[in-house]
């Protein structure tokens, strides 16, 4: 990242200097991530804060920005403060595992749900604007530029496949629609050598890693020239050389095992983390908190990034979990965590190049709740008009679209015109419709290739079947599709 | 990921294999050709018919819950439609993403004294309740002494190839289950027997996990009685009658089985069909008796051949029916691979596979 800046020279950086006293902990923690920047001078218009998301009211006062901008970063501090009541039985306490719990007389339960919702952290309003105060990672032109460049060629790549699905030319496809910042500003925050742990929906983390729009295609047609050898589902990508663990369509299988790879990073002293994604409805699996939990004991570099997009196929978060969403449930296992606008790419770009730096340097897990909706519907082989209302969706799709709000920003800085939007996409689009019709004419893995990767190398049953099954092919061609060969 | 039966929508040469699988029985044709039926039954295809048999669980036990991962909406099979809105979102609801949990959930339920019926979405996603499956809802009952049991424990989850689903929605994970002991496994092979074998399973008194031909949800179609009627457990089907050779099968597998029956028959080879309906505990008499009759046997299973349930099947009848074997006994199954996308059609235990398989045991 630190590169990036450096090659900008269009823009000026503010370097901040934050006062310890008010941000003791940060300034700590991220002496070497002098990049952050804080707006101070954009006005704001208070109405544009109206959305679905709680935000605190603080941000509504533009004259506060001081307040903000060390607010934000609380939670991380909460932890070590102690509540004032108690301190008057701090002497009656008892050595616990975990450390001195202290007694209280009052007969009290903890509640089950804080008394205000944990705040969202988000850099520009509805209309792009920055909000007066808010501290964030620069971002360089060209990285700017090249990030909505990626969220264009997502939502096309979206548009032209979801529309080959429908005409029967690929079977199965999902889209990543209303998601498309979640997915681009975390990969551009990381570098190459982090690894990810995708489930389905981050084809755009894997974009912006290079994955050519070719191999998109070669797997979603499952031919020849797919590193899955046509095994799985068309969605399932992978890729070695990207670091990039291939889809499983199990959920929350992943994130065990990220944490597992984290482990290994910090085995092997390196500058990377392990970064997995999953959903709303991933966090009920028990895989999610076995991966939380066994995150924070092994102290593993892992960044687990959850979209919450309010809905798991057709079941509302409201009967997915009756926390305040995922965040809080880090604190539950001792992991830092942060909510984050998850429509607006500036804001997850700097929480997760944050993330990035906590995980590697300190050690340790970092949770992300992204905020969302699926735009889309589940999947090709659903309609979510049945169980949720047009209007909810027209509203995500239209008032509060992350590819928009972040065209009116990089637009207002001067970095991307109309010309430009007009000719990436038609590029964009001809490459996409070239891609698919390349794919459609490679021929599909040999029949090998059903047998091999079972094991190392086959063993003898799999070598008698293949041996019986190319007989059977033999006297009923009839029977297989001539398009495989044998 | 999900894929609901009406996207069956395949390109090129795969369309002929899905067309290949459509159900059709003697008896089914037969009673398709009375169009107008008699009342009191409708022709109606295999999801409606596990709609019908939810409802009537649900309307005459007030002790009955339905419940899974999206069950609320009416599932992503339509299995469940309509029945949160008739019985109330007490009694149909969505339950979070987690199938121990859903599991779990539904052992307690059923320990309370109620019919829990839960639904995992796909049979490839049972796996994380495997635990709350094998080591709980099997052994409450024995381990307890019978003080408690969990036998109003019903699992019912989609299984089977549909044609475009790779790995993880295509799989037949029925013999892991079979070897536990205390659960009864069940698979219906068209609407009407699931109807009345559902209603079985949830009236049982042991927990039992029900799988649903996913491929058949839309392409099966049969003439089912509208009353509440239960098929029996553990009572094998002879569903065609045949001198040369006995075939075994349950599920989907059986539409394939007769299509094959029927080839043989063109070559002057009478097969006798046995649908087993009741894996565990699965009706051995039926398969000797038939056994007896023909001297061969043909296992055919989509679950991969190693260590599928056609292997207890073929080692039984071997103790059983030793002296009478006339030819080894023939698995025509599932390969020994993950199932695959691209090369389903070439993993899939075939209608020629299964007639190649015939003759050469018959002429063994
Ligand atoms: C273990 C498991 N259970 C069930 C499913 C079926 N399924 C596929 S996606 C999905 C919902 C996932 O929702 P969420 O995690 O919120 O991700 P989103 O689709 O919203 O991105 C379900 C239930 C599955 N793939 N794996
Ligand atoms: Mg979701």
């Amino acid at each position: 990242m630190a590169i990036w800046f450096r090659r900008s020279k269009d823009i000026t950086i503010h370097f901040k200097k934050y006062n310890l006293g008010l941000l003791g902990f940060f300034t700590q923690n991220f002496k070497s991530s002098s990049f952050f920047h804080q707006f101070g001078n954009s006005s704001t218009s208070p109405t544009s804060f109206n959305g679905n998301f709680r935000i605190p009211k603080y941000i509504l006062f533009p004259n506060s920005p001081p307040l903000f901008s060390f607010r934000r970063f609380e939670s991380v501090e909460a932890e070590k403060q102690i509540d004032s009541e108690d301190q008057e039985h701090d002497k009656q306490a008892l050595d616990f595992p975990g450390g001195r719990v202290t007694f209280t007389s009052h007969l009290r339960f903890l509640s089950e749900s804080p008394e205000k919702r944990i705040h969202c952290y988000r850099i520009l309003d509805d209309n792009g604007q920055p909000i007066l105060g808010s501290n964030f990672r620069q971002v360089s032109k060209e990285v700017a530029v090249k990030m909505y460049n990626h969220m264009v060629t997502l939502q096309i790549l979206d548009t032209i496949f979801y529309e080959a699905q429908r005409q029967g030319r690929i079977s199965f496809y999902v889209t990543t629609n209303g998601e498309e910042a979640i997915n681009i500003a975390s990969a551009a925050a990381l570098t190459m050598d982090d690894i990810i742990f995708p489930q389905y929906r981050e084809p755009g983390v894997l974009l912006w890693r290079g994955f050519t729009l070719q191999e998109f295609a070669n797997q979603c047609f499952g031919n020849k020239s797919d590193y899955g050898k046509g095994r799985q589902m068309p969605i399932h990508y992978g890729s070695k050389k990207l670091n990039y663990f291939t889809v499983s369509s199990t959920i929350a299988t992943q994130l065990p095992q990220a944490v597992g790879a984290a482990y290994s990073l910090k085995m092997d002293k390196k500058n990377a983390c392990a970064v997995t994604y999953f959903g709303d409805g991933g966090t009920s699996e028990g895989d999610f908190h076995a991966a939380l939990n066994f995150a924070a004991v092994t102290e593993a570099p892992v960044i687990f990034i959850c979209r919450n997009n309010g809905w798991a196929i057709s079941t509302p978060t409201s009967e997915q979990f009756r926390s305040d969403g995922v965040v809080v449930k880090g604190q539950a296992y001792g992991i830092r965590s942060i909510r984050v606008d998850g429509n607006d790419t500036l804001a997850i770009y700097s929480a997760v190049c944050e993330a990035r730096e906590m995980a590697i340097r300190e050690h340790r897990p970092v949770l992300i709740e992204a905020l969302t909706y699926r735009v889309g519907h589940h999947s090709t082989s659903d309609d979510s008009t049945k169980y949720r209302s047009a209007n909810e969706i027209e509203h995500w799709k239209m008032a509060r679209d992350p590819v928009t709000r972040y065209r009116k920003w990089i637009g207002k800085k001067g970095w991307w015109t109309d010309n430009e939007e007009t000719e990436l996409r038609s590029n964009v689009r001809k490459e996409i419709m070239q891609a698919i019709q390349v794919a459609e004419k490679v021929e599909k893995p040999p029949l090998m290739d059903l047998f091999t990767d079972v094991y190392d190398c086959p063993p003898p049953n799999l070598c008698e079947q293949e041996g019986l099954l190319r007989e059977t092919v033999k006297k009923h061609p009839q029977d297989y599709p001539t398009d495989v060969p044998v | 990921m999900i894929f609901m039966a009406n996207s069956l929508k395949r390109s090129g040469n795969l369309v002929v294999s899905i067309s290949k699988r459509c159900y059709s029985t003697t008896t089914i044709s037969q009673q398709q050709q009375q169009q107008s039926s008699s009342a009191g039954n409708a022709t109606v295809n295999l999801f409606t018919a596990i709609n019908q048999a939810l409802h009537i669980a649900l309307e005459t036990d007030p002790r009955a819950y339905l419940f899974g991962e999206d069950v609320g909406f009416g599932g992503v099979f339509r299995c469940t439609t309509g029945l949160a809105d008739r019985f109330g979102k007490d009694r149909v609801f969505n339950t979070p993403l987690c199938e121990q949990g859903i599991v779990g959930f539904g052992i307690g339920l059923a320990a309370m004294g109620n019919r829990a019926i839960a639904e995992i979405q796909f049979a490839d996603y049972i796996f994380p309740a495997f635990d709350q499956i094998v080591n709980e809802a099997a052994k409450f009952r024995y381990r307890s002494g019978n003080q408690f049991n969990c036998g109003g424990l019903t699992i019912r989850t989609p299984y089977g190839a549909v044609g475009h689903g790779g790995h993880y929605h295509s799989q037949s994970p029925e013999a892991f289950f079979c070897h536990v002991p205390g659960l009864k496994v069940v698979i219906p092979r068209s609407p009407q027997q699931a109807k009345g074998l559902l209603l079985a399973c949830i009236r049982d008194p042991n927990p039992t996990i029900f799988f649903e031909p996913k491929w058949l949800y839309r392409l099966a179609v049969e003439e089912v009685p509208d009353h509440d009627y239960m098929l029996p457990l553990s009572t094998a089907e002879v569903i065609r009658e045949g001198s040369d050779i006995t075939l075994v099968g349950w599920g989907a597998q059986l539409a394939v089985m007769e299509q094959a029956c029927a080839d043989a028959e063109k070559d002057g080879i009478s097969c006798e069909l046995i649908d087993l309906k009741t894996l565990i505990p699965w009706d051995k008499e039926t398969v000797e008796a038939s056994v007896r009759k023909t001297g061969k046997l043909l296992v055919s299973h989509e679950a991969p051949v190693t260590g599928g349930f056609g292997a207890e099947i073929a080692a039984s009848i071997t103790e059983s029916c030793f002296l009478r074997l006339e030819a080894p006994i023939a698995r025509v199954c599932g390969l020994d691979t993950p199932f695959p996308l691209v090369f389903e059609p070439f993993y899939m235990p075939t209608k020629n596979k299964i007639l190649d398989a015939i003759k050469t045991t018959v002429n063994y």
